[in-house]
């Protein structure tokens, strides 16, 4: 062994240390966590249904752009001030309308939003169960109408 | 015939329903702001100068009760806010409705030095520093222009740069509606 297989032995070993201890001490130093437990629970739940607004399709939990860091502070903001979750989501509505929540309130506007999957289910429902009882009554027919062979 | 009636008129719907949908799509993609029609939320700032000292002193929104003024949200990051920078200054030249420049999560110098080389067309320019102003007036991308009316109101919001056409169709017909109508 020369002193290059030594280091390069070395550098393996700390590369393996590094990215095993890497993750948790990341989050550990996050300075987005919140420091109780119940509050980072909720800040975690609410930033993952509201929209950011400059990408639409990501949450402010997911996305990385400035304005999402910044509504992701107001909501720790909000939280600390003692706010309930339903206040964080008007207060965010209020700004951004109501597009910014994924989860859209029910309004006369949103009901069919809500009550159509359950309507299409119940439809699909009925149409299943007179297929089949059609499909019982023609192999009840079929019986009957066969002839024994003479 | 009959088993396929229904099939049929489902279809319809749904190619009816997919039409409407596609035609109403431009004006879709811009989300309306759900503040038009309310009070403009108040604000103190510092603000910026653009001669002389970067912070000069503070702006106070409430000084702009009882006159129509645009609060145009900017920053030197936003490539669109450099197009519709000549716009901005034909509308501080045409001297009707003064512009508020928000500078929105801006480097203050850098902002200095735009207004600087390319011409300030504010009559005032709080500085946002942490964004803290534009969440409360639900921007989500500069450049947008509010149309504030005497009262404090929030009357009309645009995304996207100004424009000559903008202006005159989307702003000054609202301040003056008996002129702008032909």
């Amino acid at each position: 062994m020369n002193w290059l297989t030594n280091a390069r032995a070395a550098s393996r070993g700390l590369l393996l240390a590094s990215l095993l201890f890497a993750s948790p001490w990341v989050s550990a130093v996050d300075p987005e966590e919140l420091a109780d437990p119940v509050l980072q629970t909720r800040y975690r739940e609410l930033s993952h249904e509201l929209r950011c607004m400059q990408c639409q399709n990501q949450s402010i939990a997911d996305s990385p752009v400035g304005l999402a860091g910044d509504l992701r502070r107001e909501v720790r903001n909000l939280l600390l001030a003692g706010k309930t979750d339903d206040e964080i989501r008007d207060w965010m509505r209020e700004r951004y309308g109501p597009f910014v929540l994924f989860r859209p309130e029910f309004a006369p506007r949103t009901a069919w939003l809500w009550l159509l999957p359950g309507l299409m289910l119940l439809g699909g429902g009925v149409v299943a169960w007179r297929v089949l009882r059609q499909r019982r009554s023609m192999l009840v027919s079929d019986t009957d109408e066969v002839e024994p062979r003479p | 015939v009959n088993r396929f009636v229904l099939p049929l008129a489902a279809f319809g719907l749904l190619i009816v329903v997919l039409a409407v949908g596609v035609r109403r799509a431009p004006e879709k993609a811009t989300i309306p702001s759900a503040l038009i029609g309310k009070v403009a939320p108040a604000f103190v700032l510092p603000a910026l100068a653009v001669e002389g000292n970067v912070i000069a002193s503070s702006f106070d929104s409430n000084t702009m009760r009882g006159q129509w003024y645009a609060l145009n949200v900017w920053g030197t990051w936003c490539a669109e806010c450099r197009v519709e920078h000549d716009a901005l200054l034909a509308i501080k030249a045409e001297g009707k409705v003064p512009l508020v420049g928000l500078n929105w999560k801006d480097d203050t110098a850098a902002a200095q030095q735009w207004l600087q080389q390319l011409g300030n067309p504010y009559a005032a320019i709080p500085i946002d520093a942490n964004g803290r102003v534009a969440i409360d007036y639900g921007v989500y991308g500069a450049p947008e222009t509010f149309l504030i009316d005497p009262q404090g109101m929030i009357r009309y919001r645009h995304v996207g740069a100004l424009s000559a056409t903008v202006w005159q169709d989307k702003f000054m017909s609202r301040v003056n509606p008996v002129a702008a109508a032909p």
